[in-house]
């Protein structure tokens, strides 16, 4: 920010005069304060408006594990263009107690606008690097609801605060509360809406500066012409999964599996589904395979270690051959790890997890909207190759909010119907020469011989075998029909330079930040491609030839770099391909990708000495050295 | 297996076919491997006698196991069916039973499988009144890895695992069913055929999750461990007479299988004990019906509205 403009009294209703707005293209906010100030719904409304408004919009929270209470933070990053990722650093930190202050100004970008609530925070007056903008939140909603009110509804006060200096859609938000406390008593929609104006007056009657204006949209390039859905990642996997044909489904909660549960044992029933919660993760597991035996493809999830104990039956299924769909929400781990923070490192467990040789499809969407399509794809995988399908998703992604087209449902929905219909005499469940095809029970069978699924190895009819032969070529029927998946699978695009000093690779959600590291590296004059797993057991055919033509190639994941320096990916890679030039950036903070991190990994690695010295040294140094900071509020002003 | 080019193959066209009374011809599939002499002979003879008074239709029929040597059930019952994990066909059979509830399930396990491993999911499955029949063939001993301790083995019974006799409290299988709500529970014995056809057939009409346990001798590992309760070895047979509600003197002595606190009373009572049904309560509804009462409230809330337009409603209100 050019230059300060602290206003010179708090509260006061003087006239002002205000500057035109400033135009800016996006903004990183951070509302800081405790976990039952509703500051999570603040950062709904916004995400939600930022969607009705066919703006992009992408937010990060992170929760106290614990019971109650504690320091919680809601970051929101909206605006017009497509947006990557949440936000390296803070553009205006919302700092709601001192404890809020102290934790968080470190985000705040140099030039940013630290807003505090003077009732609670007393910041220090000498630090000239951010635009402070005190204002008397818990005061002023206190006096705007009246009466014997406490400081509840802080957060409509600041919702209030946001809408005026960012010039939001005030009708819009105006109907999103309404929305939202609607089923409420009167009064709480009546008092959330004092607050709200309360905050809307108050940069209005004190603030000179600060006033800024998103640069309109260009409709004619804007995505696809259908409305903007805004959610979390767990409920577009959620509702994917319905679209997908899916109604039955079992598990135990953990988080941040649960809403996925939640929601289905909601919804479930209205379309004439089930959704068992069982006694445990094992039974879990267990129903949703029986569910898929009587004929109803099903789900069951878990996080981390819900899905150690799901291991057992996931080789049963990879043995009986049984479609089924597992979703695994990671999170910091071993163990009970850091059950709300984000990490990616169940990928060798989901690859490579349970006992025997047991080939099983491993997918991870990158972003929220791709949790919903990634469930539709996962579901004709399961039902097409008769094999359980793991969902890599993570906590990153189950939690954040963006928003997305709305998919065309009349396109993509799936009958749920089984297949009852009699099998003719030959059929044999286990054929060596095609693809498993279960005959669900109440189908009549023409031979009269029924046949039996089974965790023993078997012949073609389901029996059990103890030839070595039987058993040597049915291992290898099982390896197969997921080769021909592979060949079946899309080659991933690369984005950016088809050849050249480096090639970023990504899974998970790791694609947003790793296509704004690609800009950034590109930027500072390197040659680099981005190339984004979406496929990763099996992997899709034709990476040997991309990866050929990059002289590094960079696989960035959120995992520890194990005891020979590569990420679970990254080694997987390099056991597959045995190409030196895969190397690895991880880490294992419990956050996502800053962009920063990716470029400086970048940066660390071209500047080794085993590098060929083609890459510039210059080039590996400006890349070293701290990142440009986003865009700025007053960029484009 | 060169091919990585699989054909995927399509369904078949369905056929029409009539129903046809079952024999036993028609329900035997491979034959058992079980020693001679085993007591799960016996009890497989009668299951096909069970299906043959039952008449279900032979397709909508599925066998279920856990692992053991009662467990390989499945696989000499032509049936749909199979064969899971150790502990765990409980689950596995609740989803078959709630995923589709035209079919008819029965479960079979030992001793190591329903009290054990599958200890907490037989709790569950009972609390919540799965409808389906759970035979359970119980040896008080570990056969099929030969010769370890059960959690059925009484005190002092040495096995490989405790070589100078067991020391743990063995479980009381009536007990635990009564105890995590079992809605049918009964007790029978591998050499009373006609005992064991009638305790499985009223399980199988029993609305609700229905479990036998059937004593059943491992002729290997531990002969003789039921003859207290086998005339013929000079033990002594007592079956439960139960009420028969006509008013006489004798019938205030008659079990009343509806009373769980009887029930308990005859649980505990000491080895042999007795055998018939200890308790049924016909009141309880099923997990069955009560998920399908939430499945037609919830259609009825929703107008009954098609898939896609109730996906389509959901994502308006999300924009």
């Amino acid at each position: 920010m050019a230059s300060p403009h602290t206003p010179e009294a708090t509260g006061a209703a003087t006239a002002v005069t205000r500057h035109a707005p400033h135009s800016i293209q996006d903004v990183v906010i951070r509302l800081a304060g405790n976990s039952q100030d509703g500051i999570q719904t603040i950062g709904g409304f916004l995400a939600r408006l930022a969607g009705r408004s066919d703006q992009d919009v992408m937010t990060y929270m992170t929760i106290p594990s614990t019971i109650s209470g504690g320091p919680s933070i809601f970051q929101v990053r909206m605006g017009t263009g497509e947006i990557l990722s949440a936000g390296d650093r803070t553009d205006m930190l919302v700092a709601f107690y001192q404890h809020s202050y102290d934790a968080h100004i470190a985000s705040l970008r140099p030039g940013g606008v630290l807003v505090y609530d003077t009732d609670h925070v007393k910041p220090n007056p000498d630090d000239h690097r951010f635009t402070q903008v005190a204002v008397p939140i818990t005061t002023g909603t206190v006096e705007a609801v009246g009466g014997a009110a406490k400081d509840k509804g802080k957060n409509m006060f600041v919702l209030g605060f946001l809408a005026r200096v960012f010039d939001l859609d005030v009708a819009k938000l105006a109907g999103l509360i309404k929305e939202r406390f609607g089923g409420k008593d009167e009064d709480i929609v009546r008092n959330a809406m004092l607050a709200f104006d309360a905050g809307y007056g108050w940069p209005q009657n004190n603030l000179r500066d600060l006033f800024y204006r998103f640069e309109a949209i260009d409709r004619a390039t804007a995505r696809t012409g259908r409305p903007q859905v805004t959610m979390d990642g767990n409920t577009a996997l959620a509702y994917g999964l319905i679209a997908a044909g899916i109604r039955h489904g079992a598990g135990y909660p953990i988080t941040p599996w649960s809403s996925i549960m939640e929601i289905l044992r909601t919804e479930l029933p209205k379309y004439g589904g089930t959704f068992v919660q069982c006694e445990d993760e094992i039974a879990s597991i267990s129903t949703a395979l029986g569910f898929s035996y009587s004929g109803q493809l099903a789900i069951t999830g878990s996080s981390g270690p819900g899905l150690s104990l799901k291991m057992e039956a996931l080789g049963w299924a990879v043995m009986a051959e049984m479609p089924l769909i597992v979703i695994n929400v990671q999170r910091g781990g071993p163990s009970t790890g850091m059950p709300t923070n984000v990490e990616q490192s169940d990928l060798m467990q989901a690859i490579y997890g349970s006992h025997g040789d047991s080939p099983r499809v491993v997918l991870a969407p990158r972003n929220v909207e791709d949790c919903f399509h990634i469930a539709l794809e996962a579901a004709r995988i399961a039902r097409d190759y008769s094999t359980p399908v793991l969902i890599l998703t993570d906590q990153g992604l189950s939690s954040r909010i963006e928003a997305f087209d709305e998919p065309d449902f009349a396109a993509l929905m799936v009958n749920p119907a089984p297949d009852l219909s009699e099998r003719p005499a030959d059929f044999k469940p286990y054929p060596l020469d095609a693809i498993t095809r279960h005959a669900p029970p109440g189908a009549r069978i023409a031979s009269g011989k029924f046949p039996t699924v089974t965790g023993l190895e078997h012949d073609e009819l389901g029996h059990p075998t103890g030839s070595p032969k039987l058993h040597q070529q049915m291992t290898a029927k099982r390896r197969e029909k997921l080769k021909t998946l592979a060949a079946s699978l899309p080659l991933p695009e690369v984005t950016g330079d088809d050849a050249g000093d480096v090639l970023l690779v990504t899974w998970g959600s790791g694609w947003g930040p790793g296509r704004e590291a690609l800009t950034r590296v590109r930027q500072a004059g390197l040659t680099a491609g981005h190339l984004h797993l979406r496929h990763l057991n099996p992997l899709p055919n034709g990476l040997e030839p991309i990866f050929a033509r990059y002289r590094r190639i960079v696989v960035a994941e959120l995992n520890d770099e194990g005891l020979y320096g590569f990420g679970q990916l990254a080694l997987l890679l390099r056991a597959r391909f045995a190409n030196p030039a895969i190397v690895s950036v991880c880490k294992t903070d419990g956050l996502t990708f800053k962009v920063s991190e990716l470029v400086a990994g970048i940066g660390r690695h071209l500047e080794s000495r085993t590098l060929d010295t083609a890459v510039g040294a210059a080039t590996a140094s400006a890349l070293a050295r701290p990142a440009p900071t986003a865009p700025s509020p007053t960029a484009s002003s | 297996m060169s091919s990585s080019t699989l054909p995927v193959p399509t369904s078949p066209a369905p056929a029409a076919a009539a129903s046809v009374p079952l024999t036993k011809k028609a329900l035997t599939a491979d034959h058992p491997t079980w020693c001679p002499g085993c007591g799960d002979f016996a009890v497989l003879a009668a299951f096909y006698r069970v299906l043959e008074k039952l008449n279900y239709p032979h397709e909508k029929i599925v066998t279920f196991a856990g692992i053991g040597c009662s467990s390989r059930f499945p696989y000499f019952v032509n049936t749909h069916g199979g064969h899971f994990i150790h502990g765990r066909a409980l689950p596995f059979s609740a989803g078959i039973s709630l995923g589709r509830d035209d079919l008819h399930v029965f479960v079979f396990g030992g001793d190591g499988d329903g009290f054990s491993i599958g200890g907490n999911h037989l709790v569950h499955t009972a609390r919540k009144n799965v409808r389906l029949t759970y035979v359970i063939m119980d040896n008080f001993v570990y056969g099929l890895t030969k010769k370890q301790t059960s959690p059925t083995s009484p005190l002092g019974f040495k096995t490989k695992t405790d070589p100078t006799g067991a020391i743990d409290r063995p479980i009381n299988p009536m007990r635990t069913l009564l105890n995590s709500g079992a809605t049918f529970v009964a007790r029978s014995h591998a050499t009373q055929v006609n005992h064991m056809i009638e305790m499985m057939t009223r399980a199988a009409r029993h609305d609700g999750f229905s479990v036998v346990e059937i004593n059943s001798e491992c002729v290997e590992f531990y002969p003789g461990a039921f003859d207290a309760a086998n005339p013929r070895k000079g033990g002594t047979w007592t079956v439960i007479e139960e009420k028969k509600h006509d008013g006489t003197p004798e019938d205030a002595a008659r079990h009343d299988v509806t009373d769980e606190v009887a029930a308990y009373r005859l649980a505990l009572q000491p080895w042999p004990g007795c055998y018939g049904v200890f308790y049924e309560n016909k009141q309880q509804p099923t997990k069955n019906a009560l998920e399908a009462g939430l499945i037609a409230r919830a259609r009825e809330r929703t107008k009954q509205a098609s898939d896609l337009a109730l996906l389509q409603a959901t994502f308006a209100r999300m924009r």
